[in-house]
């Protein structure tokens, strides 16, 4: 019988790395939206940077922060009690970095894209930041954080490079689905690596297919 | 009354625009803020609004400051009491009619003056129609109802009805008058449309190059000759107490102390001095 471990690990990581950023890019995309600054440049390059690094890199620099032998880890060791490395929380870490730009850029765009009247306007009413934040800006841009959660959530499930850096292969703990199907592989065990890709490749592509049905809907009701 | 002068240096496409205006505007008026483009109409109106701080000036309204220069103090919009109709309409497309229009209220506040301003706009029916469904005049009506429903002290109406073709566009001047006079508003309207203008404004404010020009009625602003495109109509009626009505392309004038020199059914070049206007023959 073939362990579906992988596979559960492999959803609970994606679906906590796109509930955290959520909630953590949602703010920073729309600060990147307003803000034209020198240091919202730094920011936005470095939102970026998983685009362009391998896997691996951003892995071998998260393996060192956070071991236990250098100062960040040993301090976290220290005081909180908490070991990253080759552990879910270093998973859940490595990802939330990797797939902050699938999150983030899609909802700056969507920001972007809604004229600055719709805010002066709302501004003009007697409404607050935040109160035009959730009630107007937010409800404007549902197809770019529908696309923003959908990136994260299949792009969370496709990670490799990161998640052995840091994980490492423990079965049940650290072993997702993309790394059971190598592990697989490598010990020829072609039939179980078939089941697994099988699996993540359905999954990819119903995510995908719902995500453009949605926005093929939206687009058409959409205003300008 | 709303007194300001601002000063700003204005970035634009051809460089840097030394900005300097002032003006008094009594309560209750109608004025017109007219100039080419890029003469700054719409960076008065912005400055007013509190979306864009003056350098330095004042803006005094009744015996409230909205921005002092001198103090930096710069009102946020939010408490400013204005109503700001943009040229762009700027409904929020996730609420529908109704919605846009009591999304002005305060909390608590009675629906009251939603369904006064759906009726007074023509709205009522469409109430429940989202926005992309409307076309370009109705949406301008939804953006006017909404600017009114707070019941601002000051409206703001950045050339408003200049997407609009004429049969809409005189429509729509006689609702804004309507609400204008029934809300007991101070209204600035920026257009560049001279007929507009004439029908519309109580005084118009002719800014150029960033720069206050002058002040005055619009019918002498506009028929003294400095406007070379002019007023020509069809003389419609003439009442026994001498006032003329006279067809212009996108509406009718109703002109008092005219030369009585004119028939019905002619046509007509519109001018004036200080307090007479002028028809003649054309």
């Amino acid at each position: 019988m073939i362990e579906l471990d992988p596979i559960w690990l492999t959803l609970k990581l994606a679906l906590n790395t796109t509930l955290i950023l959520f909630i953590v890019a949602v703010p920073l995309a729309y600060l990147l939206s307003v803000k034209k600054t020198v240091f919202s440049l730094f920011i936005e390059a470095i939102v970026s940077m998983p685009l362009v690094l391998p896997p691996t890199v951003i892995g071998f620099y998260l393996l060192l922060a956070f071991s236990p032998a250098n100062f960040f880890g040993h301090w976290l060791e220290e005081t909180f009690d908490i070991r990253v490395v080759f552990s879910y929380s270093g998973l859940l870490i490595a990802s939330v970095i990797y797939s902050l730009p699938f999150m983030v850029h899609p909802v700056q765009s969507g920001f972007s894209s809604l004229p600055p009247s719709l805010r002066e306007a709302s501004y003009s009413l007697g409404k607050s930041k935040w109160e035009t934040f959730l009630k107007v800006l937010l409800p404007n841009i549902k197809p770019s954080l529908l696309t923003g959660i959908v990136l994260t959530f299949a792009h969370t499930v496709g990670e490799f490079g990161v998640v052995l850096m840091i994980g490492g292969n423990i079965p049940g703990k650290t072993r997702t689905g993309s790394i059971a199907i190598y592990d697989e592989v490598e010990a020829f065990n072609y039939h179980n690596a078939n089941v697994y890709a099988g699996i993540l490749l359905a999954l990819s592509f119903s995510i995908l297919l719902v995500l453009y049905a949605f926005n093929r809907k939206a687009g058409q009701s959409k205003f300008y | 009354m709303i007194d300001f002068a601002l000063q700003k240096t204005l970035h634009t496409a051809e460089g840097e625009l030394p900005f300097n205006v002032s003006a008094r505007i009594e309560r209750g008026q109608f004025v017109g803020l007219y100039g080419v483009s890029g003469a700054g109409k719409t960076s008065v109106l912005r400055m007013l609004a509190g979306f864009m701080k003056p350098d330095d000036g004042y803006i005094k309204v009744g015996s409230d400051f909205w921005f002092y220069g001198e103090e930096a103090f710069h009102m946020p919009t939010q408490h400013r009491s204005i109503g700001f109709v943009f040229q762009d309409y700027a409904l929020f497309p996730n609420m529908n009619v109704e919605e846009n229009i009591a999304f002005a209220l305060r909390k608590n506040e009675s629906r009251t003056i939603v369904d006064e301003l759906l009726e007074l706009t023509g709205l009522k029916n469409l109430a429940k129609r989202k926005i992309q469904t409307l076309s370009g005049g109705q949406q301008q009506r939804v953006a006017l109802a909404r600017a009114i429903a707070k019941r601002p002290a000051l409206l703001l109406l950045d050339e408003p009805l200049s997407a609009l073709d004429s049969g809409m566009r005189a429509q729509l001047q006689e609702t804004l008058l309507d609400v204008h006079k029934r809300y007991g508003l101070t209204t600035i309207l920026v257009s560049h449309n001279a007929e507009e203008m004439v029908k519309l404004a109580d005084t118009v404010i002719h800014l150029e190059n960033g720069r206050f020009q002058r002040q005055m009625p619009p019918a002498s602003f506009f028929l003294n000759g400095e406007d070379s495109s002019g007023l020509k109509g069809r003389v419609v009626s003439i009442a026994p107490n001498g006032e003329v009505v006279v067809q212009i392309e996108s509406g009718v004038l109703r002109l008092k102390s005219v030369r009585q020199d004119v028939r019905v059914n002619d046509h007509v070049d519109i001018s004036c001095d200080v307090d007479m206007y002028h028809l003649k023959k054309s």
